[in-house]
């Protein structure tokens, strides 16, 4: 028998829940190649082989073709697809607008459970002082 | 003889892949090895990491499989991997078995009846336990207390939905569960005890004990002693064990005393 690649293959690679703070411990399934599902991790510190609803579907999203993975700004009633660099001076003159005509409380801002601390921290930063509106949140409000 | 010799020989007699477990970031995880890949596999399955090999197998399977696979198998593994292949899901003939044996204690925490596969390569064969403590607890309470018991036990579930998608041989495609006019949309807990008695009726001719789910509960809701006892009564009324060989025909295959029905030959 050869070492031919076989026409199949299937892995798992350990990984985290990506929905929210608690950060439950998965392995997601790759079948030829695809993501194509999740199974909880066995023995993890934080979940011990258990995940919720979210978690045992993580792995629907990441091919979603409904997923945005590019900048998208609205223009002539249709979507269409910027550089980021234009598309973060578009939300920074939009937000310097608001701010100027409405104060800063008309701003809020949404941080994530999945990002880092040193990320939550700059988002912070940025409302309270750059902006200066207490309005921040962030998704692990369950 | 470890399971990495068995895969070597297996390789050698011309299988084109071995699913078994591979060590990395001090987790074991499941993994489809090919014979360069040989000696990653991880020469014993650790007690407390245990995942759905049949149903992996399954799904390779569902993708569309060329070729043979050996794989590493306990007892009940082995169970699903025979139920699996009764009820038309995989092709048991493309499969070579790497067969181990639970430890005791393995064998005692899973109060499992035949805590090895039908060939060990792996370990030493430790007899079954053919009483369930556990059950008998439960049976021994009072009829409403027992009711009350289980209706707090449901009460607490999450539907996380995972003691179905761990089940190595919980396969429909459209399951029960997400059936509108039997469990209504939206709500949590989910309606009970229709839930959990739906998947425990859809388990009776069909649970292998492999305990999966009930490790996957987030609510520790005791699912295995619930499909212990459907079991107990699928083998008391038709004399049918899940798994436990080629053979024997599933209640639910037959109709009435004389027809079968056609036993659905796998297609991929
Ligand atoms: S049910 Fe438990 S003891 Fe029985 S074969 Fe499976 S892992 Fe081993
Ligand atoms: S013990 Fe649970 S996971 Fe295992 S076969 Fe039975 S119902 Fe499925
Ligand atoms: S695993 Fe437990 S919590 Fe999740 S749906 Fe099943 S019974 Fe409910």
């Amino acid at each position: 028998m050869s070492d031919k690649n076989l026409d199949f293959s299937y892995t798992t690679v350990p990984t985290i829940c990506p929905y929210c703070g608690t950060g439950c411990g998965m392995l997601l399934e790759v079948i030829g190649g695809k993501i194509s599902g999740v199974l909880p991790m066995k023995g993890h510190p934080v979940s011990d082989g258990c995940l919720c609803l979210k978690g045992w579907t993580a792995h629907e999203f990441v091919s979603s073709p409904d997923r945005l993975a590019r900048a998208l700004v609205g223009k002539d009633g249709d979507f269409k697809e910027v550089g980021y660099t234009e598309a973060v001076a578009l939300v920074a003159d939009a937000m310097r607008e608001t701010v100027e005509n409405h104060g800063p409380d008309s701003c809020a801002f949404v941080a994530s459970a999945r990002c880092t601390n040193e990320e939550n921290y700059l988002m912070s930063k940025l409302a309270r002082f750059a902006v200066g509106t207490n309005n921040i949140d962030h998704c692990a409000r369950l | 003889m470890s399971i990495r010799e068995k895969a070597r020989q297996l390789f050698a007699e011309g299988v084109d892949g071995v699913l078994a477990f591979k060590r990395t970031d001090g987790v074991c995880i499941p993994h489809l090895f090919t014979k360069t890949e040989v000696e990653e596999i991880c020469k014993d399955v650790p007690a407390d990491q245990r995942y759905p090999v049949a149903g992996i197998v399954r799904r390779i399977f569902l993708s569309g499989l060329a070729g043979k696979i050996g794989v590493v198998a306990r007892g009940c593994d082995e169970r699903a991997l025979i139920e699996l292949g009764k009820q038309g899901q995989i092709d048991f003939d493309l499969l070579s078995i790497i067969g181990v044996a639970c430890s005791e204690e393995q064998a005692r925490y899973c109060e499992c009846s035949k805590p090895y596969p039908s060939r060990i390569d792996v370990g030493s064969r430790f007899e079954g336990i053919s009483v369930s403590e556990k059950v008998r607890a439960v049976e021994s309470m009072e009829g409403d207390e027992r009711l009350a018991y289980w209706l707090a036990q449901f009460a607490s579930c999450l539907k996380c939905m995972g003691c179905r998608n761990i089940c190595p041989v919980c396969y429909c495609v459209e399951c029960s569960l997400e059936d509108e006019n039997l469990v209504r949309r939206g709500s949590v807990p989910p309606d009970w005890p229709v839930f959990h008695l739906l998947r425990a009726v859809d388990m009776a001719s069909r649970c292998i004990d492999c305990g999966l789910c009930e490790e996957s509960c987030p609510s520790g809701i005791p699912l295995r002693t619930l499909y212990k006892k459907a079991t107990e009564i699928v083998k008391e009324l038709f004399d049918y064990e899940p798994g436990a060989d080629m053979t024997q025909r599933s209640p639910l295959g037959t109709i009435g005393d004389q027809s079968e029905l056609p036993g659905g030959a796998f297609e991929a």
